[in-house]
């Protein structure tokens, strides 16, 4: 189906009514084979069982950085070719894109705990994320300052494309910076290359944690059309009441 | 480009008749580098040695804090629709706007740095170092400044959300901006090689601010 055809909110209702169930199955299958493949994952010989953190850790990273360029995406989708779902596509996605974030730091930081002995380090890549996250609730809050809807969807778009030329000078810049305060990263995998017993169920639970992306994506953005549904028809009753 | 040197002089003039402009950023910067002490401690050896960063620091809050100041009159009192439909580019009315700004509130920051650099223990090199890098890299600040300013001007509380909208993005600026003056007084890094970087940082907001920020304002004012 070319993607004009979801430019019509109701056909876009329908087929979200349609997909949603079967996607959110398929989350919930994704997710029981990826946690019994990591439950049956071999510990690792230096990590012990606190490897298992990877299995969330990575998917999230992975996805943290998908939700930024899908953002982009769909911020020229805003500016260039004014498709009407793109907006709510951005705004729905900012807040998951956040939450994805979060994780990764927080799984991150508890991971680093037992492996480097400090819940931070200003490592490179850690310091990278937190920007990242620091990026999505500037998006945010722009989102919620501005109250006209097609006014904010633009400014964000703005923003977002913005961060999406700034991020890689962002990392660049703090790459640069970290091997100079400290020549070693401490951020290496044991091994140059992962064992396929840890591979595969890597593999496996970053689809699911696709799955589940795009599971609560589309749920999102059904309830922001149906929010902004909402509020237009307040306008309407209230410009229809009597007595104004 | 007359147009756009009567908008420049006009700027200017305002920034400096209207008071509390420059003189107030100044004081602010004073302010934070008089703070820093009280923090870390008055042990002039640390303070020589983090004062670039501490100087950097200050500048960036003084010149973020200005921000809002940019576009927000030109918007209220109509001179920004103006300026939109005067038929001259958008951008480089941004980009004078922005010069004009930098000119009348972070120039006054660089000037009186070498200055502040006492306060440190700053030797001449050292000081020399922090005033260059600030001389280079504050246009970047208020070029990425110009296009949170650009987003939020037509918002009432615009002001502390232009902050953590700017803050991020001016990570690079601010690594290689301390980089650069730290290379000149300890080493180990030759100072060209960061310096070169900020240049390029300064010069690629030379071209992505007013582009942003002149977007921004199309989309936000029709």
């Amino acid at each position: 189906m070319p993607l004009i055809d979801l430019a019509n909110p109701t056909r876009f209702l329908a087929l979200v009514g349609r997909t949603l169930p079967w996607l959110a199955a398929l989350t919930a299958l994704g997710f029981l084979f990826g946690l019994w493949d990591v439950y049956r994952a071999p510990d690792d010989y230096q990590q012990g069982a606190t490897v298992k953190i990877m299995f969330i850790h990575v998917p999230s990273a992975w996805l943290s950085m998908f939700i930024w360029g899908l953002m982009s995406i769909a911020a020229l989708g805003t500016l260039v070719w004014r498709h009407p779902l793109a907006d709510v596509a951005a705004k729905a996605a900012a807040p998951i894109g956040a939450a994805f974030t979060l994780i990764c730091l927080v799984t991150g930081s508890l991971w680093g705990r037992p492996m480097w002995g400090t819940y931070w380090v200003w490592d490179a890549r850690l310091t990278s994320v937190l920007i990242l996250f620091l990026m999505y609730l500037g998006v945010i809050a722009l989102w919620r300052t501005i109250d006209d809807f097609s006014r904010a969807a633009r400014a964000a778009a703005i923003l977002t494309l913005v961060g999406a030329i700034n991020l890689p000078i962002i990392k660049f810049s703090v790459d640069w910076w970290n091997t100079l305060h400290q020549p070693a990263s401490v951020l290496r995998m044991a091994g140059p290359s992962i064992h396929p017993s840890l591979l595969v169920p890597l593999l496996v639970m970053a689809a699911a944690f696709f799955l589940l992306f795009a599971t609560l994506h589309l749920a999102a953005m059904r309830n922001e059309i149906l929010r902004r549904r909402v509020a237009t028809m307040q306008i309407l009753q209230a410009q229809a009441a009597p007595g104004v | 480009m007359t147009a756009l040197t009567a908008l420049f002089l006009r700027d200017v003039r305002a920034a400096i008749r209207a008071g509390g402009g420059a003189p107030v950023g100044v004081l602010f910067f004073l302010l934070v580098v008089t703070l820093m002490p009280f923090a870390v401690g008055p042990d002039l050896a640390l303070l020589q040695r983090i004062g670039p960063a501490l100087l950097w620091l200050g500048a960036l809050l003084a010149s973020l804090l200005a921000l809002d100041r940019l576009l927000a009159a030109d918007y209220d009192d109509g001179s920004l629709d103006l300026i939109l439909m005067s038929g001259n580019a958008l951008e480089l009315a941004l980009l004078t706007k922005a010069l004009a700004h930098w000119v009348t509130t972070s120039l006054p920051l660089v000037v009186i740095t070498p200055l502040l650099a006492l306060f440190f223990n700053l030797d001449l090199p050292a000081s020399a170092a922090v005033t260059v890098t600030l001389l280079v890299g504050t246009p970047a600040l208020t070029l990425i400044g110009l296009i949170g300013a650009a987003l939020t001007v037509a918002l009432r509380r615009g002001g502390l959300l232009i902050s953590v909208l700017i803050l991020p993005l001016t990570i690079p600026v601010l690594i290689f901006g301390v980089a650069a003056s730290n290379a000149a007084i300890v080493g180990p890094l030759p100072f060209g090689s960061p310096f070169m970087v900020l240049c390029a940082l300064s010069l690629a907001s030379l071209v992505i601010g007013p582009a942003a920020a002149a977007l921004a304002i199309r989309q936000g004012l029709e």
